[in-house]
């Protein structure tokens, strides 16, 4: 214990309270989308919150939230985050900051990634947050693993998993469940996403990838549903313009979905601090 | 630096330097070993040379890319290896380097077979006599495995699915790959590179979150010299079975995939709608192609896959002209 602190004393992570990860097996399920609602709805409750993003092939929070054009500085403790609002209240780090050109492929094999992602967790200068939240790249490899390594001594609350409902996407996510198991990391919950569409035009809701897969998963592996997300074209639309969808479209679908899974979110995190 | 091979990855210090095999970028390098031996440019990974051998007796080979995940690359190679192999004189197989999420089995509807071993080799899973499926997948004893590998663990996985694997004489090689331009892209395309890759087929989705992180894709494929055969853009539009309206689910709020194509100079090969029935065929391991032939998305299916063909049947008959 005593090693721990000393540890978490050293790191520019030690005034950070809770570290959640996104993590998927499957790719395209959302896990960006995710991460950057959650992001919002904490900010919306009063939190500080910072997004870590490592996803180094195909970095897209940057873009999710507005901040594509802005760069990352230095300090004498390390990079200091793009602070996405006036307010400063979220902060973000992603690979986006450091190319040159946005459309520049990260040609890079594994030790490099690996190399990048333990500065991104030692060198970025938080400062105090509530929550850090790590987006993930899909699978079960060399990203995951040096992430998961390098955040264990700060002891994450651990990780949300999404999938969407089609049983091709829920095969990749039981393959993660066997990732956190290993790696022993704990499993906040899992999240199903895209789980059905309402047409705008006649209201008739269609399961356009099945449904229920993530909610029968989350019951086989006997870890916490937090909720389902509709598709919803207003949030795709929010996220392609950089827009906050949880202060303009209170009245939408994936609005209660998302601000339920917030809630859950906050109350796992009172336990930890109790 | 004219010993930096053109398909090396980034910052490759050159296989003749000092550096040669030493290098952070070397390292998951498949010539690594090689270079630090200091043999030098001249001898590269002797399995090129027997992948190369190996790939004489398969007429084309297409890879299926695309930088973002979810947007249906397996999806598209299930059914392109189906579009092909309905003609039964042509030989077709599908090779899944998706090693951490593999899709295939599920999708071709052979979950929980094994793979073989014959004499020369792996044998691939048939799901007919002209259409072979190799994939990590069939190599776990339990769907609930995850394969926990960093790269060079995956790059020998690869080089193993290409060299010893019994595929026979093959019309079509279709090789599914995962998102990203990482370990497994630099790999597929350094094996190959002796064999001749008739060229890349990218798959999108038409919102601008997925299309960025497409362009790096089509970057990546001038960076390693891998022709592109054309963009596909999936899930696009999707019309209410009861009202038959159409919404644009994933809106293309910069163009779609019709106005990347046109920017970067790359061929569209066309459109393919949302279709509900498409993820549940994925789902049961059948060919949406043959459940519901009518329908627009199987008919965009169809259109593509016929200019692929037409495509790779161009590439042969230049070949024959210059010999």
């Amino acid at each position: 214990m005593h090693c721990v602190l000393f540890l978490s004393d050293q790191g520019n992570l030690s005034s950070v309270r809770h570290i959640v990860l996104v993590l998927s097996g499957k790719g395209g399920v959302g896990k960006s989308t995710i991460s950057t609602e959650l992001a919002l709805a904490l900010r919306h409750s009063g939190k500080r919150v910072g997004i870590l993003d490592v996803d180094l092939c195909g970095p897209s929070i940057p873009r999710m939230l507005s901040a594509q054009d802005k760069d990352v500085h230095q300090c004498d403790s390390g990079w200091v985050p793009v602070f996405v609002d006036q307010e400063k209240s979220i902060s973000l780090m992603s690979i986006g900051f450091l190319l040159e050109k946005p459309d520049d492929a990260v040609v890079w094999r594994g030790p490099k990634k690996n190399a990048l992602i333990k500065q991104f967790i030692n060198d970025v200068a938080w400062g105090d947050l509530d929550f850090l939240i790590v987006d993930t790249p899909p699978g079960t490899s060399d990203e995951h693993i040096s992430t998961v390594d390098s955040l264990r001594p700060f002891q994450p609350l651990g990780a949300i998993l999404v999938t969407t409902p089609q049983a091709v996407s829920v095969g990749d996510v039981r393959r993660e469940l066997t990732f956190c198991k290993k790696t022993g990391l704990r499993v906040i919950g899992i999240i199903e996403n895209m789980s059905g569409f309402v047409c705008p035009h006649c209201s008739e809701c269609t399961n356009i990838f099945s449904s229920g897969g993530g909610e029968e998963l989350a019951r086989h592996a006997e870890v916490p549903f937090l909720g389902c997300v509709p598709l919803d074209p207003q949030l795709s639309q929010s996220l392609e313009q950089g827009r906050d969808f949880i202060q303009e479209f209170p009245k939408s679908a994936a609005y209660p979905a998302i601000n339920h899974i917030t809630q859950q979110l906050l109350q796992q995190a009172e336990q930890q601090n109790s | 630096m004219a010993d930096v091979p053109e398909n090396a990855p980034g910052n490759c210090p050159g296989s003749n330097s000092s550096e040669a095999g030493k290098g952070s970028a070397c390292q998951g390098c498949p010539n690594q070993s090689l270079c630090a031996s200091g043999a030098g440019s001249a001898a590269s990974d002797p399995a090129i040379e027997r992948i190369k051998e190996k790939m004489m007796s398969v007429k084309h080979k297409i890879l299926i890319l695309s930088g973002k995940g979810g947007v249906g690359k397996s999806t598209f190679s299930a059914h392109l290896a189906h579009g092909l192999a309905e003609d039964e004189t042509k030989q077709v197989a599908l090779l899944d380097v998706d090693i951490c999420g593999p899709s295939i089995p599920k999708m071709m509807g052979l979950e929980g077979e094994q793979v073989h071993q014959s004499g020369s080799g792996w044998s691939p899973v048939y799901v007919e006599d002209n259409l072979g499926v190799m994939s990590v997948g069939f190599l776990l004893s339990s769907p609930d495995d995850a394969v926990i590998w960093r790269g060079p663990k995956k790059n020998g996985m690869i080089k193993q699915f290409l060299r010893d694997v019994d595929w026979g004489d093959l019309d079509y090689l279709i090789v599914d790959t995962p998102p990203g331009t990482s370990d497994e892209h630099l790999s597929v395309v350094q094996y190959l590179s002796a064999a001749h890759i008739d060229g890349a087929v990218i798959i999108t989705t038409p919102q601008e979150v997925s299309l960025q992180d497409v362009r790096k894709e089509i970057n990546f494929c001038r960076k390693v010299k891998l022709p592109i055969i054309g963009v596909v853009e999936n899930m696009s539009g999707f019309i209410c079975p009861k009202c038959k309206n159409e919404s644009q689910i994933f809106p293309p709020t910069t163009g779609g995939a019709e106005k990347m194509c046109h920017d970067l100079k790359v061929p569209l090969l066309g459109k393919v709608p949302l279709d509900p029935r498409i993820g549940k065929s994925c789902d049961n391991g059948t060919s949406f192609l043959s459940e519901v032939p009518d329908s627009p998305s199987a008919t965009a299916y169809r259109n593509i896959i016929q200019r692929i063909q037409e495509h790779c049947d161009m590439l042969l008959r230049e070949n024959y002209q210059k010999q």
